[in-house]
């Protein structure tokens, strides 16, 4: 094993010291403040940021390095949270031999998959892709409802065997006894920190898996992908097999979205078939070009953004925004609640599709790339760039 | 025998309308190098002029009548439309009857405008990027257009009837000699099957038979070249854009009484039209159509109760299984051609 | 600085602990609540869990308007709606024991997941004591379970799909909206009537859950009534165009034509059969006819002409004639210009249900709410069971109707529509055929189609 270089080690403090305080980061503004609308510090979402995290970043081993777009990740996703929620079935609330089946399963899945896909490229690779993941959609949905429960989602019923739920086991996913809903809540002042179990089980399983792609971003393995990247021809044409590469970055790629999709899981039990729709897969290339493909923070960052509009944006409504603006004149009030209203609530969408565009038009490196120009704006040099531009060649 | 006629028919006009998204998404593919996720917000926008021009047609002054009562019990007002009181009843009522057709009057212009502005505003600075980013741009797009859909005309689908004249259907089991009512195809899907085969035959003979089409092949076959010997093609591509756009809403305008126009069927059609066109070969316009009806005719015989009873669940999965098989025995398709979008 | 534990192992654990004299601040003990989400200020908090973006956004906007409407009645402000004809006269316009009533609400953009993404911002962020609403079964079952497991109190809105409260019933849900049983029951008897009793039918059925269950119980008591089954074919959600499903049916010899579809799958699907000319032809020597099992007007509007003469069924209708109804109407007919939905309907009712059993329990403990549901005040005329009892209401539109303690469903009488042939204006498109009294329509709840013997409620779950 390669040492990191300082600061790759740096980096991965701060992303470790990011993940931790992230409960407290994202909770800035007092409770019943008109502005608590806007914190983001509790458990279902801070879960989903680091859920989602882990999906963009495994989908960014693949596409990131090779760039080899693939537009049926959600599969591996839905894979991976069927393989938990069937072994909360069969065996009891504990989140580990589901997580440990989800990432073989969806690793299966991705050899299958992927070693019919890569025959082609391009375009032509995406769409084998995406019809991959739209069968494994459908099916899910209607022809193998026995095994998914189709529309309702796979879910634990009583009369389900738990071979091994013991009489004082928890009834809610946990690990080793922790539940995965438990929390702490810190009041301080006017305050509420909400430090819940699940997602620090999740962020710790996030920072090892930014880890394992760190090194592999770091890695001669990463370096091959690259490689592939800048020109694929060259390299068959120098005896390269490039398929075996290939294949090995699709399959982990395809574990990190089944591990993630285990997370889902295991943070709510249950498993809904939209989790393989092609909304899904769709969701996360846009995550990852919006946070900045090839960058290891981009699409962490890119996840965050898009679950936190997702799950914010669409709950003002228009009595929280007369709320807001409850302190301007009667006609000017309604004028603005008028004009802002199409744009939040039920019209979240729209704001986020003109973000897509605004993005992609003056930022094509993603949000990454607003962070980078604000840090030389200060004059430093960005972390992640020079982690995205210097090759660390191991050994 | 019967039965395969049948669900032959029924394929062409759901191939029709494939066709007609993918022979868009291929023009824009192959000129200008563009992946285009709004295509599919350019098919609904499309269907969506004819639900304008219906409203606009319908739209109406209201008279008090005093003999009914309405919901809340205050005295009806009956509506009556300012076409039939400009034009008299009888042609009033025609214009309303017919505003389905009539609509690709309204949706040509609205369609080219939209396309000119999309291309000349966004589209052009994403000649040079990348494929993953262009998605992220048109997507962003689709979404915005399809959210204003929504805002104008609510999230419910519309119903937006053909002419009278064509509605009820064509007993076709009765021309080929089999038992009346056996095979049944509606005229309405009739009309738009020849209008798919029009508006194809329309623009193989424009790239065919014109010079701007002739150079438009060629940028087709290499754009960089063609820049070279001197022509502003830059000017071609957003005209060609225009063109994409105007298929794409035609073909929406005409769908409309077929299924009922919502905001997202835009999105449904999306995923389906990438797929026809990829497995028609990128690049390559007959191999759109081509896919475009073979899809369709495939789905249809997926449906059949028969087929069913072997293979449940056949006929939500046949396109993408079709796919599969023919981009794995073809690598680019049914005749698509090399190194196009293969990076 | 406080802290307070959310779930009752851990807290007991760490009481025990503060127990055994380790020096721990006594507040951490005191400030332990007695479930989960108890209000502390002069305001309540309730989520409003609807779809607002993709293909039932409609019905999700009309659903947030009749919840919004609820609150304003709630909380003293309009003209005070169903509350003045809701026969128990606990709420008196001042909030729900005297708290102030708030909401927010949330997009469930139709789809299990995002929508328990939704239920539990709601919960975890908010602190919400109930969720209502919801436009599909899917949905109502997934954020039920939520419900259940948090431990807050589910009023579902619009689903329809017997699992509901039947095998996935859970004693913090309690749904008002009929279901697909009721609905064949109820349509059964009226289509014999008007289309005689030796028809023979096919089925085109949404390939998922809330499609089969509704296939099932046309089947059941179409087959009782003497109809013969040609086919159940199952479509694809979403299939846009159903030509291929429609043609074969002119081939089977079947001469009613059954699309159990909802949304925008039955606008296209009865559309199309119209456009195919189903309806002008004959088959066995008698008209053919189609039937939409589930109406809701909002689609019945979407649908236009081609509704006209079908036949379908509905949880309620805002022509209904009585004192619940003509009051909601109006207000809400004021206040937004246009008639109810009855999903609108269902989620106004469901809302004022809740709080009035608030007040009745005095808490808005869920435990105690789940009691005061399911008090026993009476049971529904002309049934024998052991199981007719529960919470008795009158005076919210929709006669005497029931919440049976044993399920925690709803039991009203059920109206069978028809497509007005002459509609007068837009609103007016449908028509009540027969109001198919509730004895008609009862069930037992360990009915096989409901989970049998299998299904059982649990334990009611304060959170604590």
């Amino acid at each position: 094993m390669t040492r990191l270089s300082r600061q790759d080690s740096l980096f991965l403090l701060l992303v470790v010291f990011l993940t931790l305080a992230t409960p407290i980061l994202l909770q800035p503004f007092p409770e019943g403040s008109s502005l608590a609308q806007f914190n983001a510090g509790y458990p279902d979402l801070m879960q989903r940021f680091a859920i989602y995290g882990i999906f963009a970043m495994g989908f960014n081993i693949l596409f990131g390095l090779t760039g080899y777009l693939s537009f049926g990740h959600a599969a591996f996703l839905g894979v991976g949270s069927y393989s938990v929620v069937w072994m909360y079935k069969l065996l009891g609330f504990n989140v580990v031999p589901g997580l440990i089946l989800a990432v073989i399963t969806s690793g299966i899945f991705a050899l299958l998959i992927g070693y019919i896909s890569l025959r082609r490229s391009g375009i032509y690779f995406s769409i084998l892709t995406l019809a991959f993941a739209q069968m494994s959609y459908n099916l899910a949905y209607s022809v193998f409802t026995p095994l998914t429960n189709g529309e309702t989602g796979l879910q634990v019923y009583g009369k389900d065997p738990q071979y091994l739920m013991g009489p004082n086991s928890p009834n809610s996913p946990h690990f080793f006894g922790l539940a995965m809903i438990d929390s702490v809540k810190l009041h301080l002042a006017g305050w509420e920190f909400t430090f819940n179990i699940g997602y620090y089980f999740t962020a710790v399983i996030a920072i090892i898996a930014f880890y394992i792609a760190l090194r592999i971003f770091r890695s001669p393995f990463g370096l091959m992908l690259r490689a592939i990247k800048t020109n694929r021809t060259r390299l068959d044409y120098s005896g390269v097999n490039t398929r075996p590469y290939m294949l090995t970055a699709f399959v982990i790629s395809g574990m990190y979205a089944g591990l993630a999709g285990g997370l889902l899981a295991a943070m709510d039990p249950l498993a809904g078939a939209e989790r393989m729709q092609w909304t899904a897969s769709g969701e996360v290339v846009l995550m990852t070009i919006l946070g900045g493909a090839g960058t290891l923070m981009g699409p962490i960052l890119g996840a965050g953004f898009i679950k936190y509009f997702e799950n914010i944006f669409s709950k003002i409504n228009e009595s929280v925004l007369h709320d807001w603006f409850g302190w301007l004149p009667h006609g000017v009030q309604d004028f603005v609640v008028a004009v802002i209203n199409p744009f939040v609530g039920e019209g979240w969408h729209l704001t986020l599709g003109l973000i897509f565009v605004l993005v992609v038009v003056f930022l094509p490196g993603g949000i990454m790339e607003g962070f980078q120009r604000i840090w030389k704006a200060f004059g430093r040099k960005s972390v992640d760039s020079s982690a995205q531009t210097e090759l660390n060649p191991a050994e | 025998m019967d039965a395969i006629i049948l669900q032959i028919l029924n394929g062409l006009d759901k191939g029709s309308a494939y066709a007609l998204i993918a022979l868009g998404l291929t023009l824009i593919f192959g000129t200008l190098g563009v992946v285009n996720f709004a295509h599919g917000a350019l098919f609904m926008i499309g269907a969506f002029c004819a639900v304008t021009l219906q409203k606009l047609m319908g739209l109406s002054f209201e008279q008090v009548d005093p003999t009914q009562k309405d919901f809340l019990g205050n005295p009806l007002k009956v509506q009556v439309p300012y076409v039939e009181s400009w034009f008299g009843h009888d042609i009033g009522a025609a214009i309303i009857d017919w505003s389905v057709p009539l609509a690709i009057l309204l949706a040509i212009p609205v369609m080219v405008a939209i396309g000119f502005a999309m291309e000349r505003g966004l589209i052009k600075h994403f000649y040079k990027r990348s494929h993953a980013e262009q998605i992220l741009v048109t997507f962003g797009l689709a979404i915005v257009m399809q959210e204003v859909i929504k805002y104008f005309f609510g999230a419910n689908p519309i119903q937006t009837g053909a002419p009278e004249a064509f509605t009820g259907s064509f007993d076709f089991g009765a021309l080929l000699g089999f038992s009346p009512d056996v095979i049944i195809y509606p005229y309405w899907r009739m009309v738009y099957f020849l209008f798919a085969v029009l508006v194809i035959g329309a623009v193989f003979v424009f790239l065919q038979f014109t010079t701007f089409g002739m150079v438009v092949r060629a940028g087709m076959v290499d754009r960089d070249t063609v820049s070279l010997l001197g022509i502003n093609i830059n000017r071609r591509f957003t005209i060609m854009f225009a063109i994409a756009a105007v298929v794409a809403g035609v073909a929406g305008v005409m769908y409309a009484p077929i299924l009922s126009p919502s905001f997202h069927m835009g999105m449904d059609f999306l995923v389906l039209s990438f797929v026809v066109v990829v497995v028609g070969g990128m690049g390559s316009l007959p191999g759109a159509v081509l896919a475009g009806f073979v899809l369709g005719i495939l789905q249809s015989f997926a449906s059949m109760n028969e087929v069913k009873a072997i293979i449940p669940g056949i006929d939500q999965i046949i396109i993408y299984l079709v796919a599969i098989v023919i981009l794995l025995t073809r690598p680019r398709g049914l005749l698509g051609r090399k190194g196009v979008m293969e990076d | 600085m406080k802290f307070d534990k959310i779930n009752r192992r851990s807290f007991i654990k760490s009481s025990a602990v503060a127990g055994a004299g380790l020096a721990l601040p006594t507040i951490f003990t005191s400030s332990a609540r007695a479930y989960l989400n108890e209000p502390k200020g002069s305001t309540v908090k309730l989520g409003f869990n609807v779809p607002q973006t993709g293909p039932y956004a409609a019905e999700g906007m009309d659903e947030l308007r009749a919840q919004q409407l609820a609150v304003e009645h709630l909380n003293g402000e309009g003209d005070g709606g169903m509350m003045n004809t809701f026969s128990s006269k606990t709420l008196k316009g001042n909030g729900i024991l005297g708290k102030k009533v708030e909401f927010v609400s949330g997009d469930t953009q139709t789809k299990s997941d995002a929508a328990r993404a939704s239920a539990r911002s709601m919960i975890e962020k908010d602190g919400v004591v109930m969720i209502n609403g919801g436009s599909s079964s899917g949905v109502a079952v997934a954020v039920q379970g939520l419900c259940q497991e948090a431990g807050i109190i589910f009023m579902a809105g619009l689903t329809h799909s017997n699992d509901t409260t039947g095998k996935d019933r859970k004693a913090n849900g309690f749904r008002h909206f009929f279901d697909a049983y009721m609905s064949g029951a109820a349509l059964a008897p009226v289509l014999a009537k008007a289309y005689g009793t030796d028809r023979k039918f096919y089925m085109l059925t949404s390939d998922y859950t809330w499609g089969w269950t509704q296939a099932d119980s046309m089947k059941t008591f179409l087959e009782e009534k003497g109809w013969d089954m040609i086919k159940d074919v199952r479509t694809p959600v979403g299939a846009g165009d159903f030509s291929s499903y429609i043609t074969p049916v002119l081939q089977s010899g079947a001469d009613v034509l059954i699309l159990n579809h909802y949304g925008g799958d039955m606008i296209n699907s009865l559309t199309q059969s119209v456009q195919f000319g189903l309806r002008d032809k004959q088959a066995n020597g008698k008209n053919f006819e189609i039937v939409v099992p589930l109406y809701s007007e909002l689609m019945a509007e979407g649908a236009g002409d081609n509704i006209k003469g079908v036949y379908g069924s509905m949880n309620w209708n805002w022509q209904l004639d009585n004192p619940g109804t003509k009051a909601f109407v109006k207000s809400f007919g004021e206040k937004y210009g246009a008639p109810p939905s009855n999903s609108a309907q269902t989620c106004y009712v469901q809302t004022l249900l809740y709080a009035d059993a608030v007040e009745r329990a005095g808490t808005f403990d869920p435990c105690g709410v789940v009691a005061a549901l399911e008090e026993n005040t009476g049971s529904i005329a002309g049934i024998d069971s052991p199981s007719n009892k529960g919470f008795m209401f009158d005076g919210m539109g929709t006669g005497k109707t029931m919440y049976r303690s044993a399920d925690h469903q709803c039991f009203k009488d059920v109206l069978v529509m028809k497509g007005k042939e002459s509609p007068t204006n837009k609103y007016d498109i449908l028509e009540i055929v027969e109001t198919t009294p509730v004895s008609n329509v009862w069930y037992e709840p360990d009915n096989e189609m409901f989970g049998g013997k299998d299904a059982s409620l649990g334990k009611c779950n304060s959170g604590a």
